[in-house]
């Protein structure tokens, strides 16, 4: 192993919670403080060494940033993630949000691009808006926006129609993933709009019905396939449409 | 019906109800059709894990001799323990009994105390002093909708799978034999019921058999008729304050019966199967020890 990196144990293997990562990272750090390490969800620095706190595969990149990639169902907010989440109440300044953690969000009225005091999006009970987590520390509320730091929507905002369906966070993972198969395959048989939250909603649009459970039906099949098996059920869910 | 904290967006009511008007279903079912089911067994006898769809519940069996109740002194006690744990769904949390668990306790212990399918007197060792409790637990593992056919399954084929060890009286010793010494013996399961649960639509007027989670979140009101396979009725249960017609319970009551006959004939298959199964380990054992 090269002198620049750090050496990790079980790098893409299973690893489960108390599981010794890495041992001495700091006295390492001596010889090697020109890398900063990174440490990813699942990981956590326990005196000198570190250890993992969930189970799932233990991945890397660059041999400088290590996570644990891992299929749980609950979400826990992080800082800048982008949620589907729906309005469940109206406050005086804000709406609250279920983004599916163990509290509720706030949205401030004001926190969509060229949002004015007289000139605001009306949202009701129910409704979907998808946004960015401006606030997400532990034991506090979480906050969501509906504009990027430049203040732009940049796509947020309230979604309208269509239909919302939850999964697993390794699935979300798996779509937004730039190599993921599923989405590009259905996209060139049907004409659809989706979002996908990061913390495991995801929403989608198509002219029918019929369209759209489908490509539901098809995204929720996709998660233990590979890309042949992807391609395969997208044409023959698409063939037992046309009959 | 569920008290759920789990949100559910308009968009999703919205597409689902049109759906139910429209006669489709997210998984492609027709109307009246029942999701897949699986039943498998454990390695100990009375361990009976069901799974419909998505949904997976889970039953175990067990036993031991208490002291009959005086004014039921020759009858053997069963009792139904069901739970919803958490891991089913984020709606449910442990240690609080919720509304929604008590009712679907009571369903279980309705039919299956009630309807007699349990021979309780074969379960009397001594009169007034000594006779077999019979425990099913059941935990709901994961919640796709529809949970009370699912723990009705379990529950009742966890029944049959179980034996209960062998005991002899002579005067006043009893004696209980452990599996080694005699072969334990089955609970005499007289009949089947099973829960066949409907959702309704537009106060009545649509219907849904064995609905998922999600048709459950948007409809109006459910039934459940418990039947067995002679076509008997031994549980009746209306949710959500719907008038129905009367030939609209009287057509469920009909589909029930073929889904009963369906789903019994399961369970005994699954059933002969196992048994098969532990006779061809018995004899390898046998013959190899």
């Amino acid at each position: 192993m090269a002198d620049h990196s750090y050496d990790f144990h079980f790098v893409n293997e299973v690893v489960l919670p108390g599981d010794i990562v890495a041992e001495k990272v700091k006295t390492k750090q001596i010889v090697v403080k020109k890398i900063k390490l990174k440490l990813g969800p699942g990981l956590r620095m326990d005196k000198d060494n570190i250890i993992a706190y969930k189970c799932g595969v233990l991945r890397e990149k660059d041999s400088t940033m290590f996570w644990i990639d891992n299929d749980q169902k609950r979400y826990i907010p992080v800082k800048n993630d982008k949620v589907v989440g729906i309005v469940t109440n109206r406050g005086g300044e804000s709406y609250q949000v279920d983004i599916g953690s163990s509290m509720a969000s706030a949205l401030p009225f004001l926190a969509f691009e060229g949002a004015t005091k007289k000139n605001k999006p009306q949202l009701k009970i129910g409704d979907l808006v998808y946004g960015r987590l401006s606030v997400a520390n532990k034991d506090m509320e979480a906050e969501l926006v509906c504009t990027d730091t430049n203040g732009k929507a940049n796509g947020m905002g309230p979604l309208k129609d269509g239909f919302l369906f939850t999964h697993s966070l390794g699935l979300t993972r798996k779509l937004l993933n730039p190599d993921g198969a599923v989405l590009k395959v259905l996209g060139k048989v049907f004409s659809f709009e989706s979002t996908v939250g990061l913390n495991g909603r995801t929403w989608v649009n198509s002219n029918s019905s019929d369209h759209t459970i489908l490509i539901v039906n098809a995204i929720e099949q996709s998660e233990y396939m590979t890309l042949s098996q992807i391609k395969q059920n997208v044409h023959r869910l698409a063939e037992g449409m046309r009959e | 019906m569920k008290n759920s904290k789990v949100v559910i967006s308009s968009c999703e009511k919205d597409f689902i109800l049109s759906c139910v008007r429209s006669g489709k279903r997210m998984d492609r079912r027709h109307t009246y059709d029942y999701r897949k089911l699986q039943i498998s067994f454990g390695v100990d006898r009375g361990h009976c894990e069901v799974q419909l769809g998505k949904t997976r519940v889970l039953a175990q069996v067990s036993s031991e001799v208490v002291c009959p109740p005086p004014n039921r002194p020759s009858e053997g006690q069963l009792f139904f323990n069901l739970e919803l744990s958490p891991m089913a769904s984020p709606a449910y949390e442990t240690g609080r009994l919720s509304e929604h668990t008590v009712e679907l306790n009571r369903l279980l212990e309705r039919v299956y105390k009630q309807s007699q399918c349990i021979d309780v007197e074969s379960l009397c060792i001594v009169t007034g002093e000594k006779v077999w409790s019979i425990r099913v637990d059941v935990t709901v593992l994961d919640d796709g909708g529809n949970i009370i056919d699912c723990a009705s399954i379990a529950t009742i084929t966890a029944l049959s799978h179980f034996r209960r060890p062998d005991v002899s009286v002579s005067g006043e010793d009893v004696t209980i034999y452990s599996i080694e010494e005699r072969d334990p013996v089955p609970l005499s399961v007289h009949h089947i019921p099973i829960y066949v649960t409907f959702a309704f639509y537009d106060n009545g007027a649509l219907l849904l058999v064995d609905p998922t989670d999600r048709e459950e979140s948007v409809m109006d009101g459910q039934m459940m008729i418990a039947m067995n396979v002679d076509r008997e009725i031994c549980a009746v249960q209306m949710n959500g304050g719907l008038s129905l017609e009367a030939d609209q319970v009287l057509r469920c009551s009909q589909i029930s019966a073929v889904k009963v006959a369906d789903i019994t004939e399961l369970i005994h298959k699954a059933l002969r199967v196992d048994a098969e199964a532990r006779w061809e380990h018995e004899i390898k054992t046998y013959c190899g020890g």
